[in-house]
């Protein structure tokens, strides 16, 4: 999973280009081309090694350095690297009024699907075969699941640039494993985590004067970090000050 | 409870190369069969394409009216995942609520009946990757039970269990025979498919035996499973026998 995050994070960036190419720095512009991209990348990823036969997770590492190595290129054709280290490591203050108002589209966008299709999406990842012999649609959940990916990474890139949003993604969930053991447990950890590192790398940003992208993957870091080391589930902590064995 | 499933001239098969040859005969309703042969013998498949999920290359299979439950391998699930052993027995109505039905009180208790029934009463909110191999077999069986299909289908149900767990859960498969349902088993352990089922198929590729199990696990037919089972012959040629 936090490969094909990976994945569709870097397949919209030839996207993101391209529009930039046509248009500019406009937020639609690069916003549709990286959407059509991601959809591409997303759909084309799975039908892809299941055409092959190969291994999912080498197929989806191809593309995914094809692509970031395509949309480097295609965006140095036409800007200087100013541009260019936005787009990858994203500038909070390049955030409009509609950039603004997409982001928090999709997030809600993203919390009502997720409460729809929650009890499928679990199935397909703890059984899949299972899913299949109850004619579940597992196949169509996960895509749906993979659109909303997309869109995440895509109302992400403005702020956090392509190559940080999956940070914000992939670390409070790793960190969320080590606070609670039910996946519904996870998911509010999980949050958690990615509220509190956004505000502070966010506001590290501004007072240190360093990219937001790489601060708020910093601060999520952190997190991960204080989780793995503090967390109540397998902390190294709770190892170390280990509790006497119960009796049964 | 239901009709036979009838296979007439089924073929299967992995990228052309067949893993279940010109297969015909019927498992009757209210059967209890083991399937049994050597390792790549097509039993997997074969399971796979009577639950729907394998397709067939030639030939066709016709299915009763009713629900068919299938009991994957083990190896086949995330047994890591966070998910709670409730919620895994819960899964068993999904024919009933699909992805957005209410769960109530009643699908709730027949789920903490089931996980009794499979003696992991007590176990409702252990996450499923503190259990044991044996505890989530058990856990799977409980599953079939809130699933209640009339067929049911097991693809080696006692791999990588103890005795005991084994012997409780040949205990349910007994019942469900008692009940008429239709139970299809890939087995291994010979002595114990003598022991409990009435019928076998011997398949190694192509069928080699389906019938009585003492007639069918015959010494002839188990030599000839075992010459059958070569394996992967990268040059073979297209079957030219008439479909």
């Amino acid at each position: 999973m936090s490969l094909t995050a990976d994945v569709l994070a870097h397949g919209i960036l030839p996207g993101i280009a391209a529009g930039f190419l046509v248009a500019g720095l406009s937020v639609t512009a690069m916003s549709l081309g990286g959407l059509v991209a991601g959809l591409v990348v997303a759909l084309g990823a799975g039908a892809l090694s299941r055409a092959t036969g190969g291994r999912e997770d080498s197929t989806l590492a191809a593309l995914y350095l094809v692509a970031l190595a395509l949309g480097v290129v295609m965006i140095s054709m036409g800007a200087g690297s100013v541009e260019l280290t936005n787009l990858l490591f994203g500038s909070v203050l390049g955030v409009d009024d509609p950039a603004l108002l997409m982001m928090a589209g999709v997030a809600t966008l993203t919390l009502l699907a997720l409460a729809l299709a929650w009890r499928p999406l679990v199935l397909e990842c703890f059984d899949p075969s299972f899913a299949a012999a109850e004619r579940a649609g597992g196949g169509l959940w996960h895509m749906l699941f993979m659109g909303l990916v997309v869109l995440n990474v895509l109302a992400a890139f403005q702020a956090l640039g392509t190559l940080m949003a999956v940070g914000l993604m992939m670390l409070p969930a790793v960190a969320s494993r080590h606070w609670a053991r039910g996946v519904g447990g996870m998911a509010y950890a999980a949050s958690s985590i990615a509220i509190l590192s956004s505000v502070a790398g966010i506001l590290a940003s501004y007072h240190l004067d360093v990219p937001t992208g790489p601060a708020v993957v910093l601060a999520a870091g952190l997190a991960w970090l204080v989780s793995v080391l503090a967390g109540p589930v397998e902390g190294v902590l709770a190892r170390v000050l280990r509790r006497r064995h119960l009796a049964g | 409870m239901s009709g036979a499933i009838r296979l007439r001239d089924v073929t299967l098969s992995h990228e052309r190369h067949p893993a279940v040859h010109h297969l015909s005969g019927e498992f009757a309703p209210g059967s209890l069969t083991a399937v049994v042969g050597p390792n790549g013998a097509g039993k997997t498949t074969l399971l796979r394409a009577i639950a729907g999920l394998h397709p067939l290359d030639e030939g066709r299979i016709e299915w009763p009216e009713g629900r068919i439950a299938l009991l994957p391998q083990m190896s086949a699930l995330d047994r890591s995942f966070p998910i709670a052993c409730l919620d895994v027995a819960l899964l068993g109505h999904w024919s009933r609520t699909g992805a957005f039905r209410a769960i109530g009180a009643s699908e709730r208790a027949r789920a903490e009946t089931a996980l009794e029934a499979v003696g992991l009463g007590g176990f409702s909110r252990r996450p499923v990757g503190s259990l044991s191999a044996g505890q989530f077999q058990r856990l799977l069986f409980a599953r079939l039970l809130v699933q209640d299909a009339p067929i049911i289908l097991l693809d080696e149900p006692f791999n990588a269990v103890d005795a005991r767990t084994a012997a409780d859960l040949l205990r349910l498969v007994r019942e469900w025979h008692g009940q008429g349902r239709t139970v299809i088993a890939v087995l291994h352990d010979l002595d114990l498919v003598r022991r409990e089922f009435p019928e076998t198929l011997l398949l190694a590729r192509d069928p080699i035996a389906w019938g009585g199990t003492e007639e069918a696990l015959g010494a002839a037919n188990r030599m000839r499973a075992r010459m059958m089972a070569e394996g992967w012959d990268a040059a073979a040629v297209p079957c030219e026998r008439a479909a």
